[in-house]
């Protein structure tokens, strides 16, 4: 009957995302009277282990197989399933990422469960059981009865703190039996910017639009991420010149964000642009041109040349740490 | 290779949101729709590779008869033929029972869509398709090279990409930079006229969840303006006021 939570690891350590998604399910197993099991894949001390379990859960369960140490889809797939019939569980919580976008649906579909994307509040069990998911990109929300008696929640940087409740955990080793299907796909080699910080994973996104003029000006950009533990990001037009690369256009066909803190440069505002940045929790906007439609989803703003302000802003910044 | 993409019919990027009916109905009044723009990307792909090597690719819409100017566009984009399912898209697992059966019945060597529609953002569908038809499935693809049976793809991870690869068939959701959208030209909208489009009533009406009512974000209390030339202002101001630094 336990909530299955799923817990990420990014090289050897447990992605920030997933001690959210733990106290998330601790909330909702706290309201259904029942514990939380963690599931984590591949290669991880106990030591990490046992800070996912502070967080919420009372069992850990670890397949340590090195197989787990790329994501592979079909093999996460069948642990988090064999998992969750193994501890009964009708709720698992995953936290939206690139693999969970590409286990939640094949683990909704083998277990004939509700899958609810993107989730952004704790579910409502007064009635059923309802979830509120954001919708077109962050526009609107839709509140989704879901109606299967084993529920899958995707659920949404930020839709829940992480906290610390202090809670020691069991962690059992688990060996899922992996078949054929489930090595299918070939990993051959990965690709990955080293020493950034994930744009989906910061608590604090500083990004660029147009306005900085060319690449070789994102150094002012960079400088003010640098200050700020942030990582960057900027909008469609300037990863479609090329300035930036792809993976760091936030927006409605990009990436999603959902900082605490989003400070947009010389990016106008477009709808498509403010739909990738819409959950953030404070947003700040600076811009040359005061009619710019950034402004109205901002809560902040500075209306200036940013060649000027940047440097300056950088250094209050760094003098207020 | 016969190939099978999975379109959506989607509001323009630029849709301001708003819904009726007591907020349970999207209010499609005034609005623009279009093939959803990471369906468009495994299309324009989709159609590159029968160009290169052979073979057909069919578009398939779960959708009223509103959705089929957008089908048409996919059709004058360069696919060969269309089935509309004929019923509102009411959630990932009704949508992917019905391309799962026709798949069933057609045998596609390879299964197209895009990462995720833009108006639910569920990204539900080819996982679902996928683990009903008992095939791999990869998403979010920037790239895909068929040589053979065998597939190469890039698959976008946090911060980079993984390469990847596997044997047909298989299912993928696609996104940027997969192909460049297609425009379509003069001849391919006048051939699409006269494509075949088959109307077929869905297999079964399961779904797992439903819709209870939709909300709209509030509103923004206003933007706060700062100097330019005292930017210590707002980083006092994020510290005490928002404490978010």
């Amino acid at each position: 009957m336990a909530v299955l939570v799923f817990i990420e690891i990014a090289e050897g350590e447990i992605k920030k995302s997933s001690l959210e998604a733990v106290s998330y399910a601790k909330s909702v197993a706290d309201a259904m009277g029942t514990s939380v099991t963690a599931l984590a894949l591949g290669t991880i001390s106990n030591s990490e282990l046992e800070n996912a379990a502070k967080h919420g859960a009372t069992k850990v369960l670890h397949a340590a197989d090195a197989v787990y140490n790329n994501q592979v889809i079909n093999a996460y797939t069948t642990a988090l399933v064999e998992a969750a019939k193994a501890e009964g569980s009708t709720v698992i919580v995953l936290e939206k990422s690139s693999i969970v976008d590409a286990i939640a649906p094949r683990i909704a579909a083998r277990l004939n469960a509700s899958l609810a994307s993107n989730v952004t509040e704790l579910p409502n069990l007064s009635n059923g059981f309802e979830v509120e998911c954001s919708i077109f990109t962050g526009k609107a929300f839709a509140v989704n009865k879901l109606t299967a008696p084993i529920k899958v929640l995707a659920i949404k940087k930020n839709a829940h703190a992480a906290i610390d409740h202090g809670t020691a955990a069991t962690i059992t080793a688990f060996n899922p039996s992996l078949s054929a299907a489930d090595s299918a796909v070939k990993h051959i080699s990965t690709e990955k910017a080293t020493g950034d910080i994930l744009l989906t994973e910061a608590d604090i996104v500083v990004s660029g639009g147009r306005g900085l003029k060319a690449s070789e000006n994102w150094h002012l950009i960079e400088n003010l991420a640098k200050t700020l533990g942030a990582a960057t990001g900027c909008s469609k037009p300037v990863s479609d010149m090329h300035w930036r690369p792809h993976h760091e256009h936030v927006g409605q066909t990009g990436i999603k964000v959902s900082p605490s803190l989003y400070i947009a440069v010389g990016i106008s505002g477009a709808i498509q642009h403010i739909a990738g940045i819409s959950s953030s929790k404070v947003i700040v906007a600076i811009n040359s041109d005061p009619e710019a439609p950034i402004f109205k989803a901002a809560d902040y703003g500075i209306v200036g040349d940013a060649f000027q302000i940047l440097p300056k802003l950088t250094a209050a910044f760094e003098a207020a740490k | 290779m016969k190939i099978l993409v999975c379109i959506t019919h989607v509001p323009d990027t630029t849709t301001r949101i708003t819904f009726t009916d007591n907020n349970t109905k999207f209010n499609g009044a005034g609005v623009q729709f279009i093939i959803g723009p990471y369906d468009d990307y495994a299309l324009a792909r989709a159609v590159e590779l029968k160009e290169t090597s052979g073979g057909t690719v069919t578009v398939i819409n779960i959708g009223g008869p509103d959705t089929e100017p957008t089908i048409r566009k996919a059709l004058a984009i360069g696919a060969d033929d269309a089935i509309r399912i004929n019923a509102e898209p009411t959630d990932g697992w009704f949508v992917a029972q019905q391309i799962a059966e026709i798949a069933k019945q057609n045998n596609y060597d390879l299964i197209l869509m895009g990462r995720e529609s833009i108006d639910y953002n569920g990204g539900q569908v080819h996982g679902m398709v996928a683990e009903i038809l008992g095939m791999p499935s990869v998403s979010p693809v920037m790239q895909l090279e068929i040589n053979g049976t065998t597939a190469k793809v890039a698959r976008e991870i946090e911060g980079g990409k993984e390469y990847l690869e596997l044997s047909l068939p298989f299912v993928a959701g696609c996104q940027e930079p997969i192909a460049e959208w297609k425009i379509p030209n003069m001849r391919g909208i006048m051939s699409a006229r006269t494509k075949p489009l088959q109307v077929m009533e869905p297999f079964t009406h399961e779904q797992m969840t439903s819709l209870v009512n939709y909300e709209l974000p509030a509103a923004k209390s206003g933007c706060k303006m700062i100097a330019a030339d005292s930017p210590e202002l707002l980083v006092s101001a994020l510290k005490t006021e928002a404490k978010v630094i």
